[in-house]
């Protein structure tokens, strides 16, 4: 039962690891959109600390969208996607397995370099803990509500910018209850709603959008 | 036998339906002009102007129907989707790609009126008020989904996928709808919001209701149409468009 | 599972808007093979995509014993293998890493020797190292045979097999496809090279 989906995460995996750069340019996104706002808003370190959960949380949710493209268009270039078809496994837990393998190569070193960023905007080290709390609840579910909207542009010109359209307004609720994680923090409020609401939006997205991800995958290969 | 069914329904129901709302179309039309004029005019001059905002606040009989028939359209557009792409009912893909454009209008008006709304009110054009706000991603969903529909070339394949999205999207329109409400009570205390009429007068929500009618009566008229282009372009080689496309009635 | 037949009823595929073809219907036994043959652009690997389940029909249904082929037992793929014109190797990987992969996508237990062995008798010994991508068109079509190979199936479906293979690996294909033959497995296969095979043998011309 496990075994074609250790394989696969294995594989997956491997190939990352075999092109390091392709997740190293997610984090280097990372970093460069977030280094950015200063030169836009200004240096006052307390204006860029009130922002920073935000500025943080976009550019993550961006580098994230940013990586999806690639989910699943290697394999359906040279039709490894059309034979995970015809295995004997049901697609929408072959999906949620490629998602995952994702996840740890891009989402997780986003979580892992986030306090670097979040020092630079001056974030005081209570807040940067739960950054990284938000965070690691919160990629999992923008790689998963993302994934949907890969398997939807595979193949199509211009999918890269058709994913942004048809994502980020998906992108809204974890997207305003990880930045408020942080910023209830920041006003000495409890964070724990925001964690619990994130927490179940997670796992609400990884029952339901595996099946929708693996039957978009159908469509645009049938 | 199941066979023949099968192919009387494949190639007749598409005539029955353009014929039909052929016939109707003219009268909702029709509706849809009177119940607009009567609308107006009892909004406008009938109806007494409110002890608080005076007489910007008209601008509801506008802004309210508006973003009803935008957020009920796309329901209405994600449920026809999905009984196209579980059951392959072809007139349900067309009715759900012919109902996106007339949500995506009325969502941008209820955006408009609610912005030209806002500036008497508030001093400002645009508020991130939770409803304007909800209202504007519904708006990108909107857009995602005619947006697919068009980027892909295969008319089956454009169907189902962007079926997928609207389906998706639906599930995750309280899910958006919740968090913005709740971001911003948490951002701005009490909450302002547009829609939260004063107590309203009998004539107010007369009027209203005639005005909601109106746009369903619209919605019903541009809907119809649209997808009877929509048939016509699938269907071009089917016996029974080249029959009424020679007959000259369209 | 072995004596269940592989039948086309009345099938009909599109592209575009135009009927590719229509009212198909074959009846495949254990044992048998089915050459597919036409111009281009007549459907054929359309055809192939269709009896795969990777596509659904305009009409019609295309059954695995008493089953749908989209619902066999165990999923689709426990019964067929398929070759597309597509490899589906991964570039950075090597040709034995590949199948190995695909062979533990399908359930099996990774077995070295046998995949090597294959390896050889394809004519790839001392390539199984090296990353697919320096592989020439012919040897990765060759790796992806290996691997079809490979997994035990009881009906394999190929889209133009001989493409880019010289004259010894068709010899090659030909006694594995013959050996798949006689053990009472089932083939359905395009080409455009006429290549004798001795087997009970169907053709289907389309268009």
């Amino acid at each position: 039962m496990f075994r074609p989906l250790l394989a696969l995460l294995r594989r997956d995996l491997t190939l990352a690891l075999r092109r390091p750069q392709d997740a190293l340019t997610v984090v280097g996104f990372f970093v460069v959109v977030v280094a950015l706002f200063p030169l836009g808003i200004g240096p006052d370190p307390e204006f860029l600390r009130s922002l920073a959960p935000g500025v943080l949380w976009v550019a993550a949710l961006l580098a994230v969208m940013l990586s999806l493209e690639r989910l699943f268009s290697d394999d359906y270039r040279d039709g490894t996607l059309e034979q995970m078809l015809l295995v004997p496994e049901p697609l929408g837990l072959l999906v949620l397995t490629k998602i995952f393998a994702h996840w740890l190569i891009t989402g997780l070193p986003l979580v892992l370099i986030s306090p670097l960023l979040a020092v630079q905007l001056n974030l005081r080290p209570d807040e940067i803990v739960m950054l990284m709390l938000a965070l690691l609840l919160g990629t999992p579910i923008l790689s998963l509500i993302g994934a949907i909207g890969a398997a939807l542009t595979l193949g199509l010109r211009g999918g890269g910018v058709l994913i942004a359209l048809l994502i980020l307004p998906l992108y809204a609720p974890p997207l305003i209850l990880g930045a408020g994680a942080v910023d209830a923090v920041m006003h000495g409020a409890s964070a724990q709603a925001h964690l619990s609401l994130l927490g179940a939006m997670m796992v609400f997205a990884l029952f339901a959008t595996p099946w929708a991800t693996a039957a978009a995958v159908r469509i645009m290969l049938d | 036998m199941s066979e023949r069914g099968i192919q009387w329904f494949r190639f007749t129901a598409p005539a029955n339906f353009y014929d039909l709302a052929g016939r109707l179309i003219p009268w909702f039309a029709a509706l849809t002009i009177a119940l607009f004029a009567a609308g107006l005019y009892l909004g406008l001059v009938v109806a007494p102007p409110d002890y608080q905002q005076g007489d910007s606040y008209r601008i509801i009989y506008i802004h309210v129907p508006t973003a009803w028939m935008g957020m009920f359209l796309y329901v209405l557009m994600a449920i026809y989707a999905a009984i196209g792409l579980i059951w392959r009912i072809k007139m349900a893909e067309v009715m759900a790609k012919a109902i996106a454009p007339t949500g995506a209008l009325f969502t941008f008006l209820a955006l408009w009126t609610g912005a030209l709304w806002g500036r008497p009110t508030w001093g400002v054009y645009w508020v991130w008020d939770a409803r304007l706000t909800s209202m504007l991603l519904l708006l990108f969903l909107y857009l995602g989904y005619m947006a697919l529909h068009a980027a892909i070339d295969d008319r089956q394949r454009a169907s189902n996928a962007s079926a997928v999205l609207a389906m998706v999207g639906v599930v995750n329109v309280p899910i958006i709808y919740f968090s913005v409400h709740w971001w911003n009570t948490l951002h701005q205390g009490a909450s302002i919001t547009v829609t939260d009429a004063p107590t309203m007068a009998m004539i107010m929500f007369v009027t209203l209701m005639i005005m909601v009618l109106a746009a369903w009566m619209y919605s019903i008229a541009v809907v119809l149409a649209r997808a009877r282009v929509e048939l016509l372009e699938r269907e071009r080689n089917a016996r029974w468009v080249q029959e009424r496309l020679e007959g000259g009635k369209t | 599972m072995a004596d269940r037949e592989f039948r086309a009823v009345d099938l009909a595929a599109e592209r575009g808007e135009r009927r590719l073809f229509q009212h198909l219907d074959f009846t495949l036994s254990p044992g048998q093979l089915l050459q597919v043959s036409g111009r281009n652009g007549c459907g054929k690997t359309s055809l192939l995509r269709i009896l795969s389940g990777l596509s659904r029909p305009a009409a019609g249904q295309v059954y695995w014993g008493d089953e749908p082929i989209q619902s066999v037992d165990g999923g689709t793929g426990s019964c067929l293998g398929y070759l597309g014109h597509q490899n589906a190797l991964k570039e950075d990987l090597t040709a034995e890493e590949n199948i190995l992969i695909a062979g533990g996508l399908g359930g099996a237990r990774p077995n070295r020797e046998a995949v090597l062995s294959m390896l050889a008798s394809l004519g790839l010994a001392g390539y199984e190292d090296l990353p697919v991508r320096y592989l020439s068109q012919g040897q990765k079509r060759r790796v992806a045979l290996a691997r079809l190979l490979l997994q035990p199936r009881a009906l394999l479906i190929l889209d133009e097999p001989y493409a880019a293979l010289d004259v010894q690996v068709i010899e090659v294909l030909r006694s594995a496809i013959e050996a798949h033959l006689a053990r009472k497995s089932m083939i359905v296969i395009t080409t455009h090279q006429t290549v004798d095979i001795d087997g009970d043998c169907r053709n289907l011309h389309l268009g």
